[in-house]
């Protein structure tokens, strides 16, 4: 490779300036704030703030609130994720027999990726609406009595729905450019080999797929533990009696709403650390690259 | 073991390609049939339809006695190895060899007992616990050929198993594949665009032409009475000299032929001979070297002794049965 050299020692540097001050400002700074924020407590009138040590920490790990949040967080971030990823996998291994003649089939699964997730959790907030909406109408029928707003489950599914949803085309995308990396000779092969084609997904092509299995997995979980803010905020706003109530939108509830800026803070802290390890565990993964 | 029968086998591809039409053959029990054409003749697609991977369109297949046209690859008794190998990456060498017994419930004791059989027969018995990305292509192709053996099949089907390889490494593959078959007496039908591969291979060779059989015979056979213009240009190397009548009208019989055939191996010098040549180039193979030219405009190459005096003309001549009559018009060859 050729290897460009500055004579100029400032170009690189200025030439850089414009990524390290977004990184800065919108990411560094604010995180250092956190931080700074979580080892303090304000007074009541957000006046005076005193250095409390880790008794922020301490106090959420001890709250039954945050505890919950800890639980619906795990629940919902799985099942978005064996959700949107299940979904994907199917469709995508639909269209992976038929992909010469299916441009246009390909195109309509990405649409949804285009919709904001604010836009997205609106629809599907519409479209499961107790009064308005069709498919409690249609869950009537069927002898469900679907209502979101007071059932705790029915809002969990909602939410799951309205964030897997959107997540269902980038998870398409991907298994299938994984699933035509696979020769076609390898099913052939165990075809002639005697498996019929369940046998033959669940031994050679999922194994196979594995690095694009788990390249989703980590992306589908921080997208459901980090991007889905919108989608709460647009549907349930964390209710009813907490059950959807995210870690993220606790942060944002807690520090906006709540006005608890220590407690915020610690909660952001926490997150930090939680993308942090995923980050660690992808590359540490993709380092190793494939497990055969 | 098994006969194969083709029946009057045709494929055309939903597009409209007429990729193989009219085949028609007998494959008697533990035969070695290699199917050789250049690129594109439908060679894979022929084999692919009596591996029953590609549907048959037209015709029937006959595995014994059994109609195949509709049964399911794993149920045709049949092992293919492919051109790529197609081994399971995320196997070790033993779980690949033994994945197609398993399916069929094979019993463990079994299973191991066939595996170690095959290792040993073909010499990868160190490599079984290995995944297939750490052996060499050799290595791979011998897992890929104990993969087919370990399955006793009725059939094996072979799709230009030795093209990923080195030329040397064709060579003794080749060697191995034909002893390993003599041995197992396993009906075959092999693939190959490589002529030198179909005649050492074959018991007898098929020559595909754009979807058509040219000819159906022992490599000898074919060799020494190629049916048409086409396998007589395609079988043996230096191809066959093809020369208008025309340009060689003082040969026997030429008067009532359209193409004369003559093997550069069958050309002599001698001094009174009816043909003069005008040499252009000269290749030299060590043992022997290749003289190109002309004579009347037609192109000429012979092979001499690589003692044998060169001038910028040569008269030359061939012995009266050495000559090939062909058809100018059909390509087909006259009694
Ligand atoms: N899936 C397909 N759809 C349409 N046409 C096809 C398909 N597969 C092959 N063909 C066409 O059928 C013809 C025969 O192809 P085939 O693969 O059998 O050739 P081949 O003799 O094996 O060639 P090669 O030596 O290059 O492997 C070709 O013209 C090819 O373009
Ligand atoms: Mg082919």
């Amino acid at each position: 490779m050729k290897r460009t050299i500055f004579s100029n020692q400032l170009l690189p540097w200025l030439l850089l300036a414009p990524q390290l001050a977004i990184t800065f400002i919108f990411f560094l700074w604010p995180a250092g704030q956190a931080i700074k924020q979580s080892f303090l407590r304000e007074d009541a009138f957000g006046i005076n703030s005193s250095f409390v040590g880790l008794a922020n920490f301490t106090a959420l790990l001890d709250s039954p609130e945050y505890l919950n949040s800890l639980k619906v967080t795990a629940v919902f971030a799985i099942s978005v994720t064996v959700v949107s990823m299940g979904v994907a996998l199917l469709l995508a291994v639909a269209v992976d027999r038929m992909l010469k003649s299916s441009r246009t089939y390909t195109t309509l699964l990405v649409w949804p990726y285009a919709v904001a997730p604010a836009v997205a959790g609106i629809l599907w907030w519409f479209i499961f609406n107790p009064t308005v909406g069709v498919m409690p109408y249609v869950l009537e029928v069927i002898g469900y009595d679907w209502n979101h707003i007071s059932s705790k489950t029915d809002a969990m599914i909602l939410v799951v729905i309205a964030s897997a949803w959107k997540q269902i085309s980038y998870n398409f995308l991907f298994f299938v450019a994984g699933l035509q990396a696979i020769p076609a000779s390898m099913r052939e092969a165990a075809a002639i080999d005697g498996a019929g084609p369940v046998r033959r997904f669940f031994d050679i092509t999922f194994p196979l797929l594995s690095p694009t299995t788990f390249f989703l997995l980590v992306v589908n979980i921080v997208y459901s533990m980090f991007e889905t803010f919108a989608v709460i905020d647009a549907t349930t706003e964390g209710g009813p009696a907490q059950a959807t109530n995210i870690m993220v939108y606790k942060v944002y509830f807690d520090g906006f709403i709540g006005q608890n800026l220590g407690s915020s803070a610690a909660q952001s802290v926490i997150l930090m650390l939680i993308v942090i390890s995923l980050t660690v565990i992808q590359f540490r993964w993709v380092e190793k690259k494939v497990e055969y | 073991m098994a006969s194969i029968t083709l029946d009057n086998l045709g494929k055309v591809y939903p597009g409209g390609t007429r990729a193989v039409g009219d085949v028609n053959m007998q494959i008697a029990d533990g035969e070695f049939i290699v199917l050789v054409g250049p690129s594109g003749c439908g060679k894979s697609t022929l084999l692919r339809m009596v591996a029953g991977l590609e549907s048959i369109t037209e015709g029937e297949v006959r595995i014994g006695d059994r109609v195949v046209n509709t049964v399911e690859p794993a149920d045709r008794d049949i092992a293919m190895v492919f051109q790529n190998y197609a081994l399971y990456p995320h196997m070790s060498v033993r779980q690949n060899l033994a994945y197609g017994l398993k399916n069929r419930g094979t019993s463990k004791a079994e299973i191991t007992r066939r595996v170690d059989e095959a290792a040993e027969i073909l010499q990868i018995g160190q490599f079984l616990d290995r995944k297939p990305r750490a052996l060499s292509g050799g290595q791979r192709q011998r897992v890929a050929m104990g993969r087919a053996i370990v399955r006793e099949p009725a059939a094996f089907l072979f799709d230009e198993p030795l093209s990923n390889l080195d030329a040397k490494l064709r060579v003794a593959m080749r060697l191995e594949i034909k002893e390993l078959q003599r041995r197992l007496r396993t009906t075959s039908l092999y693939v190959t665009h490589d002529q030198l591969e179909a005649m050492t291979l074959a018991d007898r060779l098929v020559v595909l032409n754009g979807g058509q059989v040219e000819q159906i015979g022992t490599p000898l056979e074919v060799y020494r009475n190629p049916a048409s213009t086409f396998v007589a240009g395609f079988i043996g190397s230096p191809a066959m000299n093809l020369i208008p009548s025309r340009a060689v009208p003082h040969l026997p019989g030429s008067a009532h032929a359209g193409i004369i055939g003559i093997r550069p191996e069958d050309l002599a010098v001698d001094p009174d001979g009816p043909i003069e040549m005008q040499v252009r180039a000269v290749e030299e193979l060590g043992a022997q070297r290749l003289v190109h030219g002309h004579t009347n405009g037609a192109d000429l190459t012979i092979t001499l002794g690589s003692h044998a005096d060169l001038h910028d003309t040569l008269r030359l001549s061939a012995q009266p049965e050495a000559l090939h009559r062909f058809d100018e018009k059909t390509g087909k060859r006259l009694a």
